[in-house]
């Protein structure tokens, strides 16, 4: 077992040494010099060193990313993950019945919209129209929790819909695939109710999926988060990357796409690993 | 995102000031603007502002000021030497009055007294100085083009400047209005965190993010910081920033989108400002490449464009006609008795057949970085030429790296230029034969020396004789096809009072936050 997880660890650092390189390679392609783009006509690379360096652009990076690591990416994972995963069960459980289609429908019509028209929706509706909420992602250091979930429920709740879907659709299909199964029939022909039969005879063989869908959402959520951050203006680390694209400040975009490989991958092996925690017959290499 | 092209960024070119001139009369207007506006201010209250054009790079630092954010919140924290007012005439601001010599070559600026630093220490002729300076000689400002232009800037007693020009210049204190020549402390080089004499100080400031200002307490200027503390959302993109103005989260936003205008106008809580400035919209002909070195071909490609539909389906009807040069209506040189070209295929065919051509074949550059809507604009150029038997077609460019890889290199290409609050320097930056940004590569031997000639002329009556020159001479013989003028666009909440329009950018030239209160 810890072979088999270090063994992923040094894949997971492989995989990030081969990111770094395309990334290297992807900003070279773009047009234009950080010198000019930052400073104007009269720029020139060593006052770009100096403007740098004075604004102390590398330090706020690692610290941007923890502040907004909390931020309402977290937000929205709190609550879409198990809200798909209980969604999922249920429809599972009442399968073909009016609440599973609706679920789904209802899912898939979120996940078909790009989320940025979602959220100007939502914007329209619960902003603009019944001024419920705000549409500004307006957070700032020292506002209270209360202040702080009132401006970042927007946001949330549009990646909330946009990757409850995908996982509800994952925990229906793997749970549904698994009570198809004989020994599924076997625990209800011994008379256990629905809901012992589904948690402890079906979830636990049905977790593997579930478990690499919800890491692959959690993983879009830090990452694909960048027009979210843009119709909100929430201040996140998408923006600062798109920031130093536009400036041409390679050192930190890289640095900025290195973290969401980082995030991607560290996020894999977790899924990889609980999966093979979760299914015993993956622990023994055969 | 951030540089959203669907922004007049000032960003890339550092545009030195805004709009030249305007009248009482053209000023614009403010749609269903009450009289109430007229009251006397009211003391308190947090302002906040919605602003577009700001990034985590940004910082105050007077030299490398480029864009709308960090420019509204320099004169929040400073003071520049001479302020431009809503009719476009230049006013003290720490430059009390000011005397030329004849020649316009030798000028004596007296100091406001009793002016104070927010760090207490009294305002000196050695501040302005230095002030001035940091702009002068080796250099990253972007302002050091116009600063070449002072051959010597000295004390002469505790509150007077003498000035002395490399040669005559009768603009000196529009020149110095420049929203670059702020003044800091003798010395100063934090200039993320500059002291200032402005009429805010920092509470916090986080670049591209958001900041808040309280009051200066011990302003100078009468009648002016109304409000607590301003607190500065920077918004770069149009949508958000303009929802965040209909769900009323901020009081003002700058750089309304020319498409969305109309809708917004329907809100009944907020007023739209729309201030006619010099912002214009070029379209580029190098005029040292085929077929565009021929001045028959200009000619014929410039009665091609149907300007009327240009303006109202680009800009919305949101702007003014361009008659081919860069000089607006409302600029106190304008030449008004030269005649507005019209959308002619007739005269368009009868230049090409001068050229000795039947058709034309050519091929524009074009992205929305030049300005919103300009693709669109392309667009509309192509069906009018059609008509005139001269076939455009449209090469999109990418918007990144527009500025780099397109404007002055490719042979006909779209742009826009800021407006300059005199008509010298307009003219200079971009048409002048030896200037660095004559986008259109056009020289002029005539139009060189009167440019200078004019400059240094005190009688006004004379420079505009000269001046109308100028604009004829760009227009009949220049490279650009300039069809329209954009009007600046803010909005602002119905509670905020003292705003009026102004020729020179949005937010009444930057300085919004220090004039305006809030009505509760």
């Amino acid at each position: 077992m810890t072979i088999l997880i270090l063994k992923r660890i040094a894949l997971g650092i492989l995989t990030l040494l081969l990111v770094s390189a395309l990334i290297f390679a992807g900003t070279q392609l773009l047009p234009g010099d950080v010198a000019s783009a930052i400073l104007g006509q009269n720029a020139t690379p060593e006052s770009l060193t100096v403007l740098r360096t004075d604004l102390g652009l590398d330090q706020p990076l690692l610290h941007r990313y923890f502040a907004w690591l909390g931020g309402f990416a977290f937000y929205a994972a709190v609550i879409s993950v198990p809200v798909a995963v209980l969604l999922g069960l249920l429809s599972a459980i009442w399968r073909g019945t009016v609440f599973d289609r609706a679920v789904n429908i209802a899912a898939l019509a979120f996940v078909s919209l790009p989320e940025y028209f979602l959220g100007l929706l939502l914007i329209l509706f619960v902003s603009v129209q019944y001024n419920l909420l705000p549409s500004l992602a307006d957070t700032y250091p020292g506002m209270s929790m209360g202040d702080w979930l009132k401006a970042t429920t927007l946001p949330a709740l549009t990646l909330v819909l946009v990757t409850v879907a995908q996982m509800l659709r994952m925990t229906r299909t793997a749970v549904l695939a698994v009570m198809d199964q004989a020994y599924v029939e076997t625990a209800y022909l011994k008379g256990l109710r629905t809901k012992r039969a589904v948690l402890r005879h079906a979830l636990p063989n049905a977790a593997a999926p579930i478990v690499n869908v919800v890491s692959f959402n959690i993983a879009y959520l830090i990452t694909g988060v960048v027009l979210v951050e843009a119709v909100f203006n929430y201040n996140g680390l998408g923006r600062f990357m798109v920031d130093a694209v536009s400036k041409r400040d390679l050192p930190l975009v890289q640095a900025a796409a290195l973290v969401f490989g980082t995030a991607y991958v560290i996020l894999n092996i977790i899924a990889d690993v609980t999966a093979i925690a979760l299914n015993p017959r993956l622990r023994h290499a055969r | 995102m951030t540089h959203s092209p669907s922004s007049f960024s000032l960003d890339r070119r550092s545009f030195l000031i805004g709009a030249a001139g305007l009248t009482a009369l053209s000023a614009g207007f403010i749609t269903n603007a009450s009289a109430q506006d007229a009251q006397t201010p009211k003391k308190g209250g947090v302002l906040k502002l919605g602003i577009g054009g700001g990034s985590t790079t940004d910082n105050l630092d007077p030299r490398i000021l480029k864009d709308w954010v960090p420019v509204n919140q320099a004169f929040m924290i400073m003071n520049g030497l001479v302020e431009i007012d809503a009719n476009n005439h230049a006013v003290p601001e720490l430059l009390e009055s000011w005397e030329a010599q004849p020649g316009a070559k030798e000028w004596v600026f007296k100091l406001r007294q009793g002016v104070t630093f927010h760090n207490g220490k009294a305002l000196t002729v050695e501040d302005v100085i230095y002030s001035i300076n940091l702009h002068r000689g080796e250099t990253t400002s972007a302002a050091r083009s116009i600063a070449s232009a002072l051959k010597s800037v000295e004390k002469v007693s505790d509150s007077e400047i003498k000035i002395v020009l490399e040669s005559g210049n009768a603009d000196l204190p529009y020149i110095l209005s420049d929203y670059h020549f702020l003044v800091v402390p003798e010395g100063w080089t934090d200039f993320n965190k500059p002291v200032g004499t402005g009429p805010f100080v920092f509470e916090s400031y986080d670049p591209g993010v958001r900041s808040r200002f309280t009051r200066n307490p011990n302003y100078w200027k009468p009648n002016a910081a109304h409000v607590d503390a301003v607190e500065v959302i920077v918004i770069n993109d149009i949508a958000a920033r303009t929802n965040a103005m209909m769900s009323g989260q901020v009081h003002a936003i700058n750089q309304l989108d020319f498409k969305t205008v109309d809708l917004l106008r329907r809100n009944p809580n907020l007023n739209i400002v729309q201030s006619a400035g010099g912002q214009h919209f070029t379209f580029l002909m190098d005029c040292t490449q085929a077929p565009y070195k021929d001045n028959n071909v200009r000619l014929a490609i410039k009665h091609a464009i149907d300007r009327e539909q240009l303006l109202k389906t680009a800009l919305r009807g949101y702007g003014r006609l361009g008659n081919d040069h860069p000089i607006p209506s409302s600029d106190r040189f304008y030449a008004a008795d030269l005649p507005q070209r019209p959308y002619d295929p007739e005269k368009s065919r009868f230049y090409l057949k001068q050229a000795g051509l039947d058709t034309l074949k050519v091929e524009i550059s074009a992205s929305d970085a030049a300005f919103s809507g300009a693709v669109d604009a392309a667009a509309i150029f192509r069906t009018s030429a059609a008509k005139s038997g001269i076939d455009v077609s449209i090469k999109r460019e990418p918007a990144d790296g527009y500025w780099d890889n397109v404007w002055m290199k490719a042979p006909f290409c779209m742009s826009y230029w800021g407006g300059r609050p005199t008509a010298d320097q307009m003219l200079t930056i971009a048409y002048q034969s030896t200037s660095a940004q004559n986008d259109t590569h056009w020289k002029n031997e005539t139009f060189d020396k009167k440019l200078i000639e004019a400059r240094a002329l005190l009688d006004d009556a004379k420079r505009k004789e000269i001046y109308a020159e100028l604009q004829a001479l760009i227009s009949n013989e220049g490279g650009a096809m300039i069809p329209m003028f954009g009007d600046y666009l803010d909005a602002t909440s119905k509670k905020l009072k003292g705003v009026t329009t102004h020729p020179m950018f949005n937010f009444m030239g930057a300085r919004l936050a220090e004039k305006v209160w809030l009505d509760a």
